[in-house]
């Protein structure tokens, strides 16, 4: 069984660390600051053997963009879950250079989401066509365009 | 004297046949030989994570068939098992054992057009693929009688299935468990003791398992390196936790193992299901869950070892009757980051079998 790791004893590890990076913690999450992401990304790699990212999700909060990081260790057999809260027009960083596995889901953030990722080598629209405007994925997207669906 | 040449871009799809569906490489060749590959994505993108925003939880079940169409079973499992993990709904006995049931014929399937497909890739043109066809069309009859569909079943319900099996069920799956392993016998046989397959897979491709990991890579193609890592043993869910059964890995991660794993998968699955018909409880299958549900706030994550790779739908609740955030973990779209690392150095026609071997599905790729 994949023992998820408390957020609270993770957060307190990483506290030791990084004393501004944690902004909150439950049982089953982390959250960290936008700005120490990769740091404490690298940090949760390296010393808790977390080398495998199995997913990257954003979720559109209307004000805020939270990005989820589910991280595991092949390893030792357990997971983490990584959160973060990304203002709209910032930038964040990208964690392609610590798990190859980023690139398509950054760019598929990015894509859908209108999440801008530092450092990534080759940020661009991954299912749209380079040239669409708006990222449909946000909440405050119009459905009703030109050919769009309309709710009856 | 060195002769001046120049790199020719060529394109690779979308429309072709060896792309398994809409995808589109751009190749750059050095002579004969690639030195630069980039995948273009998109060709089948239906925005199904924006569609089912717009519709309650049940509404989305056949959307889920239509992620990975091979597949659609597991597809259907993963996301139940998601909402029933956001609404902690408990699932008798008896459906446990049929999802498990289905999941497993449904790996078969999969492989089966895996295994058939890649040797089309190799230019043995649609013979193997037909004998492929020969025992998928078995499990698709099979899943007729249950859910009176052939693609896309539409057959998981949240706390269980949407129907119990009817009598002729049984006998004809276990006609099908008593002759699979001969057929499978039949295609190693066929191919892995042909020579001109093995010239064309063995030490082709060959991925490596710290970059398989580092790639989030999952499913056979990542046991196919050598790691041991297959959800239904590392994190059970269902019931899988009461079978025995053993992971197949590969040694080197080359074309051939990639192809050696799913064989063996297929014995294996057959194994698990043979246990399955055995224990399989009477019963209910299907607890009360009203039609509107309405889970409580909060996020869940579920995921599956389906045929292809580690699926997983993250499902974030605000309390009303349709997701907040529905995404999809697809293992296909994940398994294409090596894809460039695979091609480079090899040839237009290796190029093919590589991709053939990795055993994407476009539908889940795209979404």
């Amino acid at each position: 069984m994949t023992k998820p790791l408390s957020g609270l004893e993770v957060a307190r590890q990483i506290g030791e660390r990084f004393p501004d990076a944690v902004t909150g913690s439950d049982e089953t999450a982390i959250f960290v600051h936008s700005e120490a992401l990769l740091k404490v990304a690298h940090f949760l790699k390296e010393s808790l053997d977390l080398d495998y990212l199995t997913s990257i999700t954003a979720v559109d909060f209307f004000d805020h963009v939270e990005l989820v990081y589910h991280l595991t260790s092949i390893e030792k057999n357990y997971s983490v879950v990584l959160k973060t809260r990304c203002e709209k027009d910032k930038k964040m960083d990208s964690v392609v250079g610590l798990w190859q596995g980023a690139d398509f889901q950054e760019r598929e953030v990015y894509d859908l989401m209108g999440i801008s990722f530092e450092g990534h080598p080759n940020l661009k629209r991954l299912f749209l066509w380079q040239g669409f405007q708006g990222h449909p994925l946000r909440k405050d997207y119009p459905l009703d365009v030109p050919g769009g669906w309309k709710e009856k | 004297m060195a002769i001046k040449t120049e790199p020719v871009m060529i394109n690779l799809g979308p429309q072709h046949p060896s792309t398994h569906g809409v995808f589109r490489m751009r190749v750059t060749f050095d002579g004969e030989v690639i030195v630069d590959m980039e995948p273009i994505f998109g060709y089948l993108h239906r925005g199904i994570e924006k569609l089912a925003e717009s519709k309650t939880y049940l509404q989305n079940i056949p959307y889920t068939d239509r992620l990975d169409y091979v597949a659609a079973m597991s597809n259907n499992l993963a996301y139940v098992l998601a909402v029933e993990k956001l609404a902690g709904i408990a699932v008798p006995e008896r459906a446990e054992y049929l999802r498990v049931i289905m999941a497993e014929l449904m790996r078969i399937a999969s492989h089966l057009i895996a295994v058939g497909a890649l040797l089309n890739d190799m230019g043995a043109f649609f013979t193997p693929l037909m004998y492929m066809f020969r025992e998928r069309e078995k499990i698709l009859d099979l899943f007729e009688m249950v859910c009176g569909q052939r693609l896309t079943y539409n057959y998981m319900r949240f706390g269980g299935v949407s129907h119990d099996i009817p009598e002729e069920f049984t006998p004809a799956l276990e006609r099908f468990i008593d002759e699979m392993p001969r057929f499978i016998d039949e295609y190693d046989q066929l191919l892995a003791e042909n020579e001109i397959v093995l010239a064309r897979i063995k030490g082709v491709g060959v991925l490596p398992a710290d970059k398989a990991i580092n790639a989030s890579v999952s499913g056979p193609v990542l046991r196919a390196s050598g790691v041991k890592w297959d959800i239904r043993r590392a994190d059970p869910y269902s019931v899988y936790d009461r079978f025995d059964f053993e992971i197949p890995t590969g040694k080197m991660g080359d074309i051939y193992d990639r192809y050696w794993v799913r064989i063996q998968e297929m014995r294996q699955s057959v194994r698990i299901i043979e246990q399955a018909m055995a224990q399989l409880p009477q019963g209910e299958v299907r607890t009360r869950v009203p039609a509107l549900l309405q889970p409580p706030k909060g996020e869940a994550y579920a995921r599956i070892e389906a045929p292809k790779g580690e699926l997983g739908f993250y499902l974030v609740s605000d309390g009303s009757p349709k997701p907040y955030r529905f995404k999809v973990r697809a293992p296909s779209l994940l398994n294409l980051t090596v894809l460039r690392d695979l091609v480079i150095g090899w040839k237009l026609a290796d190029a093919v079998v590589i991709f053939g071997s990795i055993d994407v599905c476009m539908g889940e790729v795209d979404r």
